[in-house]
């Protein structure tokens, strides 16, 4: 065996590791965001401007609570911290820190961002976080179908055609039958929709990404169509009334917090509840780790006795009742009428989430909550009235999702069989 | 108490696979099922176990008939099987691989899983198996594996147990070990069903072997009575010539040379670990080792497909390290990959789109960016004629070639050209005798025309068959290095990561 | 080596199919070769006919339910009712049918209509071929419709020239926006399906922005519309009275260029291998990376031509809001019912023209929504795509074919 020589020691160091490579690009974003702050959110901004947070809603118990900073001194600050990250990070010694560093480092740079767009001015700061996380619901709800489905390792790009018509179903039967026996119909129908991407997926095997395509052109072109030829005629089809709030005692007065969490319809309430559920369920139950077996190794289920269709028979329709869930609650909560096309995209940015949450209830939550915050970011920035076009604020929502599913977090491992029909004999 | 098979028939679209195969175990015996690869063996188990439906005949436990419809079925019968490919769940933990399908629970379904981790460490100390419940399936060696599978049958209480090629996977001490345990279980009362392609091994543990070849059950022989010359022949139905006839190696000039090479897996360990290795014009060098050891690694970073993180290759003294599959492939390096449906071939793909998808840019396969079908059908052919490629035309797509055919074609399309260098990495994997006997010296030939090979297996039977010079891979260093003579037990003994020249320094 | 003949044993891990006999598969695959058109035509239609057929009868049930003022007279008079229902399901189909084949000013709006189907269709065609799912045909229709549109009004120069600098620009235009994608995906693994898909909505605005920007909107303007393009620069109709224009033929051409392409260079095989075999392709010393570009441009390029179709082969020939419609989500359907072939295409997309000539009638003069047509080519891809659902409804035996190539495998993420 040959001796180790010295030369080839050296030449060792020279090529990075994907981690180390990662820390770099990371470091070289953070050194350029930090120059961004420091030129647009520090020297840009007029000397003396100051940034009004404010931080209780108008009619809330403890009222006009606020924060106030200097605008400049903010954006000057901010762009120190963030250079000092980007150094750090580009030494590539503390490469478990990475992560971490561009998440506090992109935080930091978004709050540098509203304190210049509030400068001179006033920012409902807790409204945003509010409506956060109101706009997370639909996402998360998304995600959670994709997680039901992906876990038993049948991908559902049918999300979006899911949300779009339970919505549609919710709406018609809510405006006729009153709203929780349309959030039914909603459920119903998206358990529906679930069943006919099980039976494409499961028992015809069909490629499971062309399935739920073809459900999302059926569900727009059936729901427009509809729209058109029924509801046009019948406005009073329309029109379902919607879920109120309903505040949690106490809980629902401390500041930020209880408008942020608990003062929204059930929907809200029942989104956060199926979370847990959904992480306890899938790591702490039977019927968890038989779904997840289903994922990971069809075949190691089935030689031990587990019905591998059944499971994602029942996991893909179970789906289909929480998708269905979430189109009621575009329509009988957030909204109350149907538009044609109204869900633009939330399934597929479900999608996004899910990855980015790695296939976890708890990361599609916080995944969830992250594009919930774009979408608040988008419509608070709208209303403060920034130099930024409009067009260019509605984009953010799905730049976001771009940039998620290219891997600002680095690569998940989705389960092993994802999208992989079983076959059996 | 019996298990038996009576009459077994199965019929694939086109193939006959199973021919009217009996077969029977008692309590507290060892039957060995012997066949070459493609005999049916496999299929007849997966009927057993409920995976396939016969097209005839019946599976009999203590004179009932049964039916089994699934693995369920067959799990009550007492009948419990080690795959050949394991089906644990890799990203699960050895308890809840060995609960899975029939969990300890408490109130709503939530897992028990003390009692979990309990039902591991009783089996695991009753037979001596030493497996912690709580490690993760994927981070353990596949001896340990093997082990958590033999758990999982014992615990849904096995009477018989099936074992698919169960030695395919281990090294020569680990076999041993393996007896060890199989015996335990035969002492304890249980049935055995060992399914072999190994010659040996059935005239060791067996107390009875069968033997299939093309579907059909064809002899039933004491091991007492016969030696491994005869098994061979009857389980390929003629004399068969177990050694590769080759002369005495020349080696020339260092052709292949690899200093400090460290390359990472897919997680991002070091799977080869600053490994330096050297391959000479006219030698054939073979790497044993247990798999996953950075063999898959090392062969994907010396053909290009795989960066390296440090260190040199160099060919014929011109670096290479880190150079593209194609830049390495234009230096006349032959790459026969580990898995040919993969990556060595495209299955949907005909046998001419195959044959010259290494060629297909260069003339007289295309001009400019424009193909010449004539030509690559004429090469095709051409090359179906000479390396003997079974199939009914060039135009029929790979996938609907037998694999020893499907292998011929990569074969024929690597050496057909002055290589340099031959890299083949599990040459002859779940392949028939007649397409092994024929890559094997087609591999001599090449060393014998002056080409430097570089054999990698995790059968140390074709190691030893070949090799000039066998280098031991363990945990991604070579640990030992033997002449062509050397014993298996030394070279196992290297496998397991002990060195040798260790004790010495 | 008497052996050698003997079958595998069918393997242990599903995926490919084992054991079929290779005769069938070798002549239509032969045939294939030869023809370059699908396999053995007679029986290739079968399930394509069949679909059509069934999405047909589904549609009818459809208008029947959703026949609001007729359901409430089912109470009262069944027979009337019914006669009610027959003669609207009768109707909307006469419309559909004499709007695209009745006349031969249908005929010109059908082939008219299957311009834009047909460049798109084959542009999720190639992205199928090399396995790849371009979804966002429609944003790559904008982007590359809004680079013609600014060549369109900008320049004043003879016809001959000006006409393939727009599609020139919808070239560049609509590759740049799809390499993109190819790019995310080569470099980050990230999946097309959703990068695309989100390229379609920033597509979506960036067009409204520019629409209402000084660079292209109309003067005296407020809403989102551009200047008209020059009169060199429009396509040109082929026959005068009718509004089948050149857009027809460059999307013959384009079918003609993605066979060539596809079947009979270096790149169409690369493509090829790679969508078959990603593994199996770098193997072979293919750039994959490379290859998820290219494919992603030259799909893009074709969604670019489509654009232009949208602006200046259309009146006004203005840039409007959403002016790329649903043609980029037909093309899947398209891609589908063609098998990715790009006769099969362009058949598909005569069908589609016929829709959607045809469906405008209806909608005018039996006032069914257009929207009907969505759904109908839904059926017919639930149908092309799960063949054995045609069979089982119809217990007909029809060849398998797969020329389609997308498989899905989790998300390489």
């Amino acid at each position: 065996m040959t001796a180790v020589s010295d030369a080839s020691e050296q030449l060792t160091s020279t090529r990075a590791t994907p981690a180390e490579k990662r820390a770099t690009a990371v470091g070289i974003v953070l050194v350029l965001l930090a120059a961004f702050t420091f030129w647009a959110f520090g020297l840009d901004v007029d000397s003396g401007f100051e940034s009004q947070f404010n931080l209780s809603l108008p009619g809330a118990r403890y009222e006009n609570l606020s924060w106030v900073v200097d605008s400049r001194a903010v954006g000057f600050i901010v762009a120190l911290v963030l250079a000092f990250l980007g150094g750090f990070i580009l030494r590539r010694s503390h490469l478990k820190w990475t992560n971490l560093s561009l998440s506090v480092g992109l935080a930091l740079f978004v709050f540098s961002f509203l304190t210049w767009a509030a400068a001179d001015g006033a920012f409902s700061f807790v409204g945003m976080l509010t409506s956060t996380v109101v706009l997370s619901v639909p996402v998360t709800l998304g995600a959670l179908t994709g997680l039901m489905c992906e876990r038993v390792a049948v991908i559902n790009i049918a999300i979006e055609g899911q949300l779009l018509t339970s919505a549609f179903v919710g709406t018609i039967v809510g405006s006729a039958a009153g709203i929780w026996v349309g959030l039914f119909a909603a459920m119903l129908t998206g358990a529906l929709l679930g069943a006919v991407l099980a039976v494409l997926a499961i028992k015809y095997r069909m490629d499971q990404i062309i399935a739920g395509v073809v459900i999302n052109i059926f569900a727009l072109g059936l729901t427009s169509f509809l729209a058109r030829r029924v509801l046009a005629q019948s406005q009073e089809l329309n029109s379902p009334g919607r879920f109120g709030s309903v505040k949690i005692p106490f809980l629902g007065d401390i500041p930020v917090i209880g408008p942020m969490f608990f003062d929204h319809n059930m929907f809200v309430y029942i989104t956060f509840i199926l979370v847990i559920a959904l992480h306890f369920g899938l790591f702490y139950t039977r019927w968890g780790l038989r779904s997840r077996s289903v994922g990971e190794h069809p075949k190691a289920a089935d030689t031990v006795g587990i019905n591998v269709y059944r499971t994602r028979y029942r996991n893909v329709i179970l789906g289909g009742v929480i998708a269905g869930f979430g189109g009621g609650f575009l329509t009988l909560a957030q909204v109350s009428r149907f538009e044609e096309n109204l869900t633009a995209g939330i399934g597929f940015i479900g999608l996004a989430a899910l990855i980015f949450g790695r296939w976890r209830p708890l990361g599609v939550l916080a995944a969830g909550l992250v594009f919930g915050f774009a979408r608040a970011l988008q419509q608070k920035l709208g209303i403060l009235g920034t130099p930024i076009p409009s067009e260019f604020l509605s984009m953010t929502p799905y730049i976001v999702t771009i940039i998620v599913v290219a891997g600002v977090v680095g690569r998940a491992r989705p389960p092993a069989a994802d999208g992989q029909p079983y076959i059996k004999d | 108490m019996t298990l038996e098979l009576r009459g077994i028939t199965k019929q694939f679209p086109g193939v006959l696979a199973n021919d009217d195969v009996n077969l029977s175990a008692s309590e507290g015996e060892i039957v060995a099922l012997l066949g070459e690869n493609g005999a049916g063996k496999t299929t007849l188990m997966n009927i057993l176990y409920g995976l396939y439906t016969p097209t005839a005949g019946e599976v009999i436990v203590d004179g009932k008939a049964l039916v089994l419809e699934s693995p369920a079925d067959a799990i009550d019968a007492g009948i419990g099987m080690v795959h050949q490919h394991f089906m644990l769940v890799p990203v699960f933990t050895v308890a809840e691989n060995v609960v899975l399908g029939d969990e300890p629970t408490k109130r709503m379904g939530w897992l028990d899983s003390r009692r979990a981790k309990k039902t591991v460490t009783d089996i695991s100390g009753r037979y001596g198996l030493d497996v912690d419940p709580d490690a993760i399936v994927e981070d353990l060696p596949v001896g340990f594996q093997q082990r958590v599978e033999i758990i999982k049958v014992l615990a849904r209480e096995a009477r018989f147990l099936v074992f698919d090629e169960p030695t395919s996977v281990l090294t020569p001490p680990e076999v041993e070990r393996f007896f060890e345990i199989v015996n335990g279980l035969k002492a304890d009362g249980k049935g055995i069903i060992f399914i072999s392609h190994k010659l040996g091994e059935a005239l060791e543990i067996a107390d009875r072997i069968v033997i299939m070849r093309r579907g059909k059950t064809v002899a039933e022989v004491n091991p007492r009575d016969v030696d491994e010359p005869k098994l061979a022949e009857l389980m390929v139905g003629r004399p068969v010539d177990l050694v590769v006839n080759r002369t005495e190696s020349d080696p020339g000039d260092v052709v292949l040379s690899v200093n400090d090479l460290t390359v990472l897996d897919d997680r991002g360990r070091n799977a080869v670990d600053r490994l330096s290795i050297e391959v000479r014009a006219g030698e054939i060098v073979g790497i044993a080792g247990v798999q996953g050891n950075g063999q898959t690694e090392l062969v994907e970073s010396l053909t290009g497909m795989r960066p390296s993180l440090g260190g040199v290759v160099r060919l014929k003294g011109l670096d290479v390290t880190s150079k593209s599959p194609r830049a390495i492939h234009n230096l006349d390096v032959a790459h026969v990959p580990e898995d040919r449906q993969k990556s060595g071939l495209v299955l949907q793909f005909t046998v001419t789109e195959n044959i010259v998808l290494d060629s297909y840019h260069q003339a007289p396969i295309s001009r400019g960016v424009r193909m010449d079908w004539g030509q690559a059908t004429d090469r095709a052919l051409r090359l179906v004629e000479e390396y003997d490629v079974r199939t009914p035309s060039t135009e029929v797509k790979v996938s609907t070639l037998s694999g020893g055919n499907q292998q011929k074609v990569i074969v024929a399309r690597e050496f057909d050209r002055d290589v340099t260098l031959v890299i083949a990495s599990q040459p002859t994997r779940g392949i028939d005798v007649g397409s092994i006997e024929y890559i094997h010296s087609r591999i001599v030939e090449e060393r014998d025309a002056g080409a430097a090979v570089l054999i990698v297996s995790s059968e140390l039977d074709e190691i030893m068959a070949l090799s000039d010079r066998i280098l031991v891979m363990y945990e991604g260093r070579v640990v030992a290095e033997f002449d062509g003579s050397a014993s298996t037990t030394d070279i196992g003994l290297a496998m397991l990561g002990s060195r040798p020249d260790e004790e010495a320094s | 080596m008497s052996d050698a003949e003997m079958p595998q044993e069918p393997p242990a891990e599903p995926g490919i199919p084992e054991g079929e006999p290779p005769e069938d598969r070798a002549s239509s695959e032969m045939y294939r070769r030869v023809t370059g058109i699908g396999t053995s035509a007679g029986r290739a239609m079968v399930v394509p006919a069949l679909a059509v057929l069934t999405a047909l009868i589904i549609g009818a049930f459809i208008i029947a339910v959703t026949d609001v003022d007729t359901l409430s007279v089912w109470g009262d008079d069944p027979a009337e009712a019914f006669r009610l229902t027959v003669s609207g399901i009768f109707d909307a189909y006469r419309a559909l049918l004499v709007g695209s084949v009745g006349s031969l000013d249908a005929i010109s709006e059908t082939l008219f209509a299957a311009a834009p189907m047909i460049l798109a269709g084959l542009a999720v065609a190639v992205g199928f071929q090399a396995g790849l799912f371009n979804i966002g045909v429609n944003g790559q229709m904008h982007i590359g419709g809004m680079a013609a549109l600014w060549v369109g009004f900008t320049f004043a120069i003879p016809a001959v020239f000006h006409v393939p600098l727009v599609i020139a620009a919808a070239i560049a235009g609509g590759a740049l926006w799809a390499a993109l994608a190819g790019f995310l995906k080569a470099r980050t693994g990230a999946h097309e399906v959703i990068t695309t898909i989100m390229l379609n909505f920033i597509a979506l605005f960036l067009v409204d922005y520019l629409l209402k920007s000084s660079l292209f909107q109309a003067p005296g303007r407020n809403d989102p519309i551009s200047q008209p393009a020059n009169p060199t620069s429009v396509f040109v109709t082929l026959f005068s009275d009718y509004r089948l224009n050149i857009g027809f033929i460059v999307a013959l051409l384009a079918v003609a260029f993605v066979w060539w392409l596809m079947y009979r260079t270096t790149i169409g095989f690369e493509f090829r291998a790679v969508g078959y075999s990603p593994s199996g392709g770098r193997y072979a010393g293919m750039s994959v990376a490379w290859v998820y570009v290219s494919v992603m441009a030259v799909s893009g390029a074709l969604a670019g031509i489509a654009g232009a179709n949208q602006v200046v082969g259309l009146e006004p020939y203005r840039g409007i809001s959403n002016f790329a419609g649903n043609v980029g989500f037909d093309a899947i359907a398209l891609a589908l019912l063609g098998r990715s072939h790009p006769v099969g295409v362009l058949f598909a997309g005569l069908l589609f023209g016929g829709l959607r000539a045809g469906g405008r009638e209806m909608q005018g003069a039996a006032g069914i929504p257009i929207d009907l047509v969505l759904v109908l080519q839904a059926l017919i891809i639930v149908m092309i795509a799960a063949p054995e659902l045609v069979r089982a409804i119809y217990r007909v035996k029809t060849p398998d074919q797969e020329i389609t190539t997308v498989t899905s495998t989790g998300w390489g993420a």
